[in-house]
């Protein structure tokens, strides 16, 4: 089902934020790439810089603070980095659809959910009014929403938070994006309707066949989705690695602890969670060593001197650390 | 409608208010006359203006005059239609001149509707836009020198600027007159030219003060907006950010400021009362300051009395627009 063309390909990105107190080096030279269909889970915990560097892609941070230092992504034979605005605009909700976190607020109060499904399509594909109000019924259809036709001029407050983030995934989707960027699209949502949002996405992706960029801290949906995941930790992506190799062989000391916190379904029931100790990073510093250091069991010498670089190892597995069990 | 008739209770209480607070207040209407009219007349004319009548048979007539012989007059005056004799019905009458209040607010209105009037049209008309700039391109040049102009415009009181303009524009470069001429009637073209030129100065610093208050609500109320979720939404859509700042966080921005607007109307009628006084503007406010000088109690009564239905109406008309604005609030 995989094929091995890559549809996006990510270079040594660096952004920083610039404030008061100094600068923060939130994402700190990530490299990926992304296959043709493939759905790419990118773990982390809050802070890690996930949903930096995929707005770093699409400009989607507010610049000022934000400042995208370097880096590449070539997307469609162009670097997205070095467009400007308006090439920048073709891609946004043409090519790329995002999903942000929060449905509450993502949808304008003001706006009928109809204006809101119809903007994509008017601004890509050139649709006249009524065409895209019918393409945007089908899409509410699609995404599970119950009588689209009467609905679909209503106002986001008549609908629920999983069923704006229904209406959220349908402008995503509304130009047939070739990416989706779905950043942490559950974590706002209760567990059921959690359930019920990533069915509706397995269920698209298999009838349209986009890549999917999947952005999450849990660990649980991405084993359930994913194909392959990279875990970040302090703005690097520390470990990479198919979705069952990651899991059953974790070689990164944060992806092992990360893996000892959850709870083990077979078995006696463990007295309390594992946990790492310690804090996150602080980002004020110049990445110059390894930024899980100060918490890792297996720190040596090296690690509080040089930022190990993300490097193959077997079985497609990139791992950034120093240490190296074999 | 249940806020409609909720309005008509909060009218008579203010109407009494006034009445009351204007009762209680040491003034005389005969306190102007010269010193050598006895007492006993200036009893008598207490007398014929109905003063030795207790507080509230006064309150009543009043609100008999008010609510039922002024607005019949005026239906007689501009429909022609008579409900009753017109001839027999006592209206309110100003201690001072001795005519019809009605009648003097009527003469009067035109002029504070002009001046005031486009002052703040043209003060809504500059502070919309130098308020989206200066939020869009915050602590940009334009962004600055705005918030320096509002920060002059809004702390130093009209009667200044006022008074400054007139001592360039008309003393020193004499391109003004000095003294709003009322009797003024617009038939030529020269005439027309007049009327512009002395409009030009009390408009001007008028909608300088309003559009500075105004263009700093409207910046902070798209800066509060610029931030939020769905602004993101709208640039991860693709849309250029003409569309996005002015459909999708104008829209927003808007529901506070056209509230206030709504809310501010009033104080046209209010009219800006300094103003008009410098400039010689025989608007409405003149004629309350006018009549608050010679303790002409009916006159200041209704004159109050008048604004404050304006400001309940104008809330009642502030919700309404909210509502429409904000899909999010239905009155039922």
């Amino acid at each position: 089902m995989l094929s091995q063309t890559s549809i996006l390909k990510v270079e040594n990105i660096v952004t920083r934020f610039r404030t008061q107190e100094g600068q923060v080096h939130a994402v700190n030279g990530i490299s990926f790439d992304l296959k043709k269909g493939e759905l790419l889970g990118v773990v982390g915990e809050s802070g890690s810089g996930k949903s930096v560097t995929m707005m770093s892609l699409l400009k989607l941070l507010p610049m000022p603070p934000a400042e995208i230092v370097s880096g590449e992504a070539n997307f469609d034979g162009h670097d997205l980095l070095k467009m400007d605005l308006e090439e920048l605009r073709k891609i946004r909700g043409g090519k790329i659809g995002f999903i942000f976190q929060d449905p509450m607020t993502s949808l304008n109060p003001v706006l009928t959910i109809e204006y809101q499904l119809i903007e994509p399509m008017r601004e890509h594909l050139g649709m006249n009014r009524s065409d895209a109000r019918r393409r945007a019924i089908e899409l509410l259809e699609m995404v599970g929403i119950p009588e689209a036709k009467n609905r679909i001029n209503d106002f986001p407050h008549h609908f629920s938070g999983g069923m704006r983030q229904r209406v959220m995934i349908a402008i995503a989707l509304a130009c047939n994006p070739q990416i989706l960027i779905a950043d942490e699209p559950t974590t706002a949502l209760d567990v059921t309707i959690q359930a019920q949002i990533l069915e509706i996405i397995k269920r698209l992706r298999k009838e349209l066949g986009m890549a999917i960029i999947w952005i999450t801290h849990d660990l649980g949906v991405v084993a359930g989705m994913a194909d392959r995941v990279a875990v970040m930790y302090g703005g690097n992506i520390v470990e990479e690695a198919p979705v069952f190799e990651l899991y059953s062989n974790p070689k990164h000391p944060y992806t092992q602890g990360l893996l000892k916190t959850l709870p083990n379904m077979k078995g006696k029931r463990a007295e309390r969670l594992e946990s790492i100790n310690g804090q996150p990073p602080s980002l004020h510093q110049k990445p110059v060593s390894c930024s899980f250091a100060p918490r890792c069991s297996k720190t040596m010498e090296r690690c509080r001197q040089e930022n190990p670089a993300l490097l193959s190892r077997e079985n497609n597995h990139k791992v950034a650390c120093w240490w190296n069990p074999n | 409608m249940r806020r409609l008739l909720l309005a008509i209770p909060t009218l008579l209480v203010i109407s009494f208010i006034i009445f009351a607070i204007l009762d209680l207040a040491p003034n005389d209407p005969t306190g102007n006359l010269p010193m050598t009219v006895p007492p006993e007349v200036r009893e008598k004319i207490r007398v014929s203006l109905g003063l030795d009548q207790p507080m509230h048979v006064r309150f009543g007539m009043w609100l008999i005059q008010f609510f039922v012989n002024e607005p019949l007059n005026i239906l007689h005056e501009a429909f022609g239609i008579s409900i009753g004799d017109a001839t027999e019905r006592t209206r309110i009458l100003s201690w001072a001149t001795r005519s019809p209040v009605i009648d003097l607010i009527i003469q009067r209105t035109p002029q504070t509707l002009w001046v005031v009037g486009l002052s703040y049209l043209f003060g809504i008309l500059i502070a919309i836009p130098i308020g989206i700039v200066s939020a869009y391109k915050q602590y940009s040049w334009f962004d600055q020198v705005g918030t320096f102009i509002s920060m002059v415009g809004f702390s130093v009181p009209t009667f200044f600027t006022g008074m400054v303009a007139i001592i360039i524009f008309s003393v020193q470069l004499k391109w003004f007159p000095m003294i709003y001429d009322t009797t003024l009637s617009v038939d030529s073209w020269q005439n027309f030219v007049t009327q512009v030129k002395q409009m030009i100065m009390p408009v001007s610093v008028l909608a300088l003060y309003n559009a500075s208050q105004l263009s700093r609500f409207m910046r902070a109320s798209i800066l509060d907006n610029l931030n939020l979720d769905y602004v993101r939404t709208a640039r991860a859509k693709g849309r250029s950010e003409r569309v996005v700042l002015l459909i999708h966080v104008l829209r927003n921005s808007l529901i506070p400021v056209v509230t206030l607007i709504a809310l501010g109307i009033p104080t046209i009628f209010s009219g800006a009362i300094i103003t008009e006084q410098i400039f010689r503007v025989n608007g409405l406010g003149q004629l309350l300051i006018i009549a608050i000088e010679g303790a002409d109690i009916p006159l200041v009564q209704t004159l109050t009395f008048l604004f404050a239905i304006l400001i309940v109406l104008f809330n009642l008309i502030a919700d309404v627009v909210y509502g429409i604005l904000d899909p999010r609030i239905r009155y039922d």
